[in-house]
């Protein structure tokens, strides 16, 4: 299969008070399996409304495309079949739960996965060995396990939570959303090596980022330019430092 | 951990009907006519074979009853509920009370087991396996109370030998009439109010509780109350005393069949603590709350109270409440000796049509004494509920000190949840604090929880143990188990 993702013509809306909101306005895109693509694109143009319609999230209406993901229509997915099925994304405001313990968070999220793929589940022992590995790769300290979910997370120990969780529920695709944005330069090493580790022909993902600093890291294979609710552009890693370098000024115009 | 994937199984088990205790025992009973009067509560001193004193006490109470009205500050609302057309005493026949587990009925130790709750001391101690790197745990001593008697108290033997006396009430009015006596109505007097005084009147079982001086209870006591009978009150009573410096962890637990009636529990619960000594009352409360339409359910209205007599004496209440169609119950704490100390953990959870108006009352009369209020309300579906609560500091009570914290979380935008704090304090060192939040599941969270792969039950299950941690750690560990899949279950259908 050359698609594990295919998007066509989608078109999807929010509740602006009453009236419905067009964002997305025709996105196509395809990802083979294996591949990372970056999307970049001026703020509002849609990005994070892309990943949220394709996790599942049901303030959006989807009111023309599809998506299929590795074949079938994801669109008619619940959020939970979808991270079973493969699909992960990564905040790019991840949510605080009061009260919910991090590691007994985790636990629940990959024995729930693994379940539904027919894995079997990680037993207390079995999971804190991943764990405890997993943590070391991402330099994160013992207690960010023992806190409650992101509460009282700085900005980079939450992007980094969310590099974790996907390292332990091994997506098929990852979206990450401005994972990059706010991190130092070692912590952003430590997020681009994170991502790296999970290369490998079942893996891909969809980055999103303003930086050319993560593409460095991560290389891409392909970079789309997101404009106005619809991939405007399609290239290779040198889009990515052509947007650097002029900005979005020359794309924009050329897709007016 | 586990506790969340068991009750996943366990949801997933129950499917569509989520009450798994509501089945019926089919047993032979021995059942007074409907109706209440000086006659009833003769017949039902006469089968207790009860001293004279004790019919004169029910007498009284119930001509004080005669003379009082039904509350009604709570915020709850029902139907008019007719005293003359419940049984008040039902009790599986029997010719003498059982004298040993052999000679308890079959059937109903097979309903015991139904329930989860073992009364073969044999059975306990074999079963309890210990899990790699945990310590073994002691078996908990259990009163069973089948609609109006006591069928079966286990351990008594130990307990006796560490001089602790733990059985039900009816024989405990007969074998230490002294102590009973001494002790009964002393915290809830019988015209305290009118479900107190009802039950006064007409109670038929509970347990009692006595741990002399200087003993630490070697177990839990459990009780475990459960309402067969169809059109039965259930009015138990429980009487605790510790004297100086000893202490005891005592938990009750309830459940019913599923009727389409109401059915209506009163009892009483009196504790008294004496100087250095401590007293731990929890309780997992899962009356039959009805159906999703309201139909049916248990009304639930209960005057629990504790008095710390001595210096440092401490009691502390921890509730969960998830059953009932009405809840109306306050455990509290009276304060007298200095240095004293109460507490209150309670998690109130309200589903479909069910009515909660609980808290407590922190009364301090004794110098530095210290109360701690934790409240959790969860309301989900149409259900209503309400934290009312009063500190009350007495003009004596220097440096007393009050902290009160009543979380409310709601789940969907049908319920509804409110805090009544009532505070009053006589005294100028005294310090009050009350904090309290309302709070509700946002669809963020539950986005965030079903994009890692989490069912909308996992996430909610999660996100409201969470909530409750506080409380949840009060319980003893074997039962805060419990009560975690109890909340899970309890709000099964609350989302999506
Ligand atoms: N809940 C909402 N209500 C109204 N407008 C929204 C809502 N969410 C997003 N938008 C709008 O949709 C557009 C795209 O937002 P977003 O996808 O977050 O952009 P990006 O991630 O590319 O910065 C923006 O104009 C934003 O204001
Ligand atoms: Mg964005």
């Amino acid at each position: 299969m050359s698609e594990l993702l295919k998007i066509s013509g989608l078109h999807a809306s929010i509740d602006a008070d009453g009236t419905p909101k067009e964002i997305l306005r025709g996105v196509d895109l395809v990802i083979p399996p294996g591949e990372v693509h970056a999307i970049m694109g001026p703020n509002g143009c849609g990005k994070s409304t892309l990943s949220y319609v394709l996790a599942g999230r049901e303030d959006y209406e989807v009111t023309a495309g599809s998506a299929l993901f590795k074949g079938e229509d994801l669109l008619a997915m619940e959020p939970e079949e979808r991270a079973a099925a493969g699909i992960f994304l990564a905040f790019q405001s991840p949510v605080e739960l009061p009260g919910v313990n991090n590691a007994n968070f985790l636990r629940t999220a990959v024995n729930a996965v693994r379940r539904a793929r027919n894995a079997p589940e990680l037993d207390a022992v079995g999971f804190l060995k991943a764990v405890r590995a997993a943590t070391k790769n991402l330099s994160m300290a013992d207690d960010m396990l023992k806190r409650n979910v992101n509460v009282g997370f700085s900005g980079g120990e939450k992007k980094r939570n969310e590099v974790l969780q996907m390292t332990m529920l091994q997506p098929t695709l990852a979206i990450l959303d401005e994972t990059d944005s706010g991190l130092d330069v070692d912590a952003l090493r430590i997020v681009a090596e994170g991502v790296q580790n999970l290369r490998s022909p079942d893996f891909s993902a969809l980055v999103i980022t303003h930086h050319q600093k993560l593409l460095d890291y991560l290389g891409p294979d392909r970079v789309h330019v997101m404009a106005k609710g619809r991939i405007i552009r399609s290239g290779g890693p040198e889009l990515a430092k052509q947007i650097n370098e002029e900005g979005y000024a020359a794309f924009l115009k050329e897709a007016a | 951990m586990p506790a969340v994937t068991e009750t996943r199984e366990q949801v997933e088990k129950l499917g569509k009907s989520s009450y798994e205790w509501g089945f019926e025992t089919d047993i032979e009973m021995d059942v007074a006519p409907k109706g209440l009067n000086e006659d009833i509560i003769r017949l039902i001193s006469t089968r207790k074979e009860e001293p004279e004193w004790m019919l004169e006490w029910r007498l009284a109470a119930y001509r004080s009853w005669l003379k009082m009205k039904e509350p009604t500050w709570a915020k709850v609302t029902h139907p008019p509920i007719d005293y003359q057309d419940v049984h008040y005493y039902a009790a599986p026949k029997k010719k003498d009370g059982p004298k040993s587990l052999e000679e308890v009925d079959p059937e109903l130790l097979r309903t015991y087991e139904k329930l989860g709750i073992p009364l073969h001391e044999q059975a306990m101690l074999a079963g309890v396996e210990v899990p790699e790197g945990e310590e073994a745990r002691l078996p908990v001593a259990v009163d069973a109370v089948f609609d109006s008697v006591s069928v079966a108290t286990t351990f008594r033997k130990t307990l006796s030998e560490a001089g602790v006396i733990f059985c039900p009430i009816s024989e405990a009015i007969r074998d230490y009439p002294d102590l009973v006596k001494q002790y009964i109505g002393s915290v809830v007097p019988v015209a305290d109010n009118f479900y107190a005084a009802l039950n006064s009147a007409v109670f038929t079982d509970g347990s009692f509780v006595f741990v002399p001086k200087g003993v630490r209870c070697p177990m839990e006591l459990s009780t475990y109350f459960r309402i067969n009978a169809k059109n039965t009150g259930q009015f138990e009573r429980t009487l605790i005393v510790v004297e100086d410096g000893a202490s005891v962890s005592y938990l009750e637990g309830c459940t019913a069949p599923m009727r389409d009636e109401n059915q209506l529990h009163a009892a009483v619960v009196e504790l008294v603590a004496m100087e250095d000594s401590s007293i731990k009352y929890s309780t997992v409360q899962n009356w039959y709350p009805g159906d999703e339409n309201g139909r049916g359910g248990i009304y639930n209205f209960v005057t629990k109270r504790g008095a710390c007599r001595g210096a440092r004496a401490k009691i502390s209440w921890t509730q969960v409440e998830t059953g009932s169609a009405i809840t109306w119950k306050y455990p509290s704490c009276i304060l007298q000796g200095e240095e004293s100390v109460g507490e209150f953990y309670s998690v109130a959870v309200t589903n479909n049509h069910q009515q909660a108006d609980t808290g407590t009352k922190m009364i301090h009369l004794g110098r530095n004494s210290r109360s701690t209020i934790i409240a959790k309300t969860i309301s989900a579906g149409k259900s209503d509920s309400t934290y009312r609560g009063q500190v009350k500091i007495m003009p004596k009570a220097s440096g007393a000190r009050n902290f009160t914290q009543c979380d409310s979380l709601l789940i969907g935008d049908q319920c509804g949840a409110h805090t009544v704090p009532y505070i009053e304090s006589r005294n100028m060192t005294a310090r009050v604090e009350h904090e309290a939040t309302t709070s509700k599941i946002s669809e963020d969270q539950m986005f965030y929880c079903r994009q890692r792969g989490l069912s909308q039950e996992d996430a909610v299950g999660l996100i409201v143990n969470g909530f409750c941690k506080e409380v949840l750690k009060e319980l003893p560990m074997e039962f805060a188990v419990e009560a975690q899949k109890l909340l899970q279950i309890s709000l099964e259908g609350s989302v999506g």
